[in-house]
C-alpha cells in the first residue's frame, strides 16, 4: 500500500448542510426504478448518505402497497423530501410541510416549476417559497437556474444549500454552462450542489471539477442499463472530480512542453 | 351513526361509522404511522388525530413518501 492511499480522506473535508455533515458528496434520488431492490442496491452502490423523496397521495385502491419507507431505513439514510411537481410558492410550501410531518427533519429540497415542457424553474415563486419555508424553520436546499442572481437572492433569503441544475431535469445532457456553475460557487458561501441533467459518469466528474459542493441525481443512474453499475461509476466519479479539483489541475497551455529531459539526448 | 360525505385524496367519498379521523384510517385500513393526514388544508398531527372530528363535506389529504429525484 502506498502511503498516499488515505489521500482522499487527508484533503477533503465532510460537506455541512444545516449544521448536518455528509461524507458522500452524491446525493441520489429514488424514483424511476424498475424495483425496490434495484433502488435500494443502485443506492448502496453509490454510497450516498442522503436520498430525496416524493410526497403524494396514498393509492387508496391500492393501500396495502408498501410505502418507500418500508424499503429505505432512516437510520441508515437522510430522507430529503422534495416539493417536485409544484408549480407555484404555495404548492411547494404546502408539500414541504407535509413531507416535514412525514419525515424525520426540517430539510426539504425545494423545487417550483415554471414550465412542462422544460422544468425549469420559475425562480420568483422559489423566492417566495424559500424566504417562508426559513422562515419556518426547514433547512431549504433551492433547486435552480444556473443564473449568479437568483442564487444570490437564495443565500440572501437564508438557504442552506443552493443547487443550480448542470441542465433540465431527467435530460442526462450534462453540464451545459460550467461557467455560470462556477461563478455560482465562487460567489456564494453556503453550499452549491449541482442538481439535476447529469447523464454519465464524466458529467458527474466535470460537475465536481468545478469545485462545487456537491451533486445530485436520479435518473442517471435510474435509467441506465444497469443501475448498480452506473451507481458505482457515479460515486467514484464523484469522487474522482472532487479530488481532481482539489489537487489543483495543471495551467492549460496552447504549446507543448517535453515530458522527458531535453538534456542527455545522443549526438 | 350519520353518514357523511367527505372528499379523500380528491375523491367524494360517502363514510359511515366514522366520526374522527382515526376512525377514518381505520376504515381504509391505513396505518397512521405511515401517512400524513392534512384535513381541509391543515396538517394534523398523529397524536390529534382521534380526538380530530369529521364533518360533512371536509377535504382530507392522505399522503405518504415514495420515490422521487
Amino acid at each position: 500500500m502506498s502511503e498516499l492511499s488515505g489521500t482522499e480522506t487527508v484533503l477533503d473535508q465532510p460537506l455541512v448542510l444545516g449544521g448536518r455533515a455528509f461524507r458522500s458528496r452524491l446525493f441520489v434520488g429514488t424514483g424511476k426504478y424498475r424495483s425496490n431492490a434495484e433502488m435500494t442496491a443502485a443506492i448502496d452502490a453509490s454510497g450516498a448518505e442522503c436520498v430525496t423523496v416524493a410526497v403524494r397521495r396514498v393509492d387508496l385502491d391500492r393501500r396495502h402497497e408498501e410505502g418507500i419507507l418500508h424499503h429505505l431505513d432512516p437510520a441508515r439514510h437522510f430522507l430529503l423530501a422534495n416539493t417536485a411537481g409544484c408549480y407555484s410558492a404555495d404548492e411547494a410550501v404546502r408539500y414541504a410541510r407535509l413531507g416535514r410531518e412525514a419525515g424525520f427533519n426540517d430539510f426539504v429540497k425545494l423545487e417550483v416549476i415554471g414550465d412542462r415542457e422544460t422544468l425549469l424553474p420559475d425562480v420568483a415563486g422559489l423566492l417566495v417559497a424559500a424566504q417562508i419555508l426559513v422562515q419556518e424553520g426547514f433547512s431549504v436546499l433551492a433547486y435552480t437556474n444556473d443564473d449568479l442572481i437568483t442564487a444570490l437572492r437564495l443565500e440572501d433569503a437564508g438557504c442552506a444549500a443552493v443547487m443550480p441544475l448542470a441542465s433540465p431535469i431527467g435530460s442526462g445532457l450534462g453540464l451545459l454552462n460550467p461557467y455560470s456553475i462556477r461563478t455560482i460557487k465562487a460567489r456564494l458561501s453556503v453550499p452549491v450542489i449541482v442538481d439535476a441533467g447529469v447523464g454519465t459518469a464524466s458529467d458527474a466528474c466535470l460537475v465536481m471539477e468545478q469545485g462545487v459542493d456537491g451533486i445530485l441525481m436520479n435518473t442517471a443512474i435510474a435509467e441506465a442499463e444497469d443501475p448498480v453499475a452506473m451507481a458505482t461509476a457515479m460515486r467514484q466519479a464523484t469522487e474522482a472530480g472532487r479530488l481532481a479539483f482539489l489537487a489543483g489541475r495543471m495551467p492549460r497551455r496552447e504549446t507543448a512542453v517535453p515530458s522527458s529531459p531535453t538534456r542527455g539526448m545522443l549526438t | 351513526m350519520s353518514e357523511l360525505t367527505l372528499t379523500v385524496n380528491g375523491q367524494a367519498t360517502r363514510v359511515a361509522g366514522a366520526a374522527t379521523l382515526q376512525e377514518l384510517l381505520g376504515q381504509l385500513g391505513l396505518d397512521a404511522r405511515a401517512v400524513v393526514v392534512e384535513l381541509n388544508q391543515r396538517i394534523v398531527r398523529r397524536p390529534e388525530l382521534a380526538a380530530t372530528p369529521l364533518q360533512d363535506g371536509d377535504a382530507v389529504e392522505l399522503v405518504h413518501f415514495v420515490g422521487g429525484g
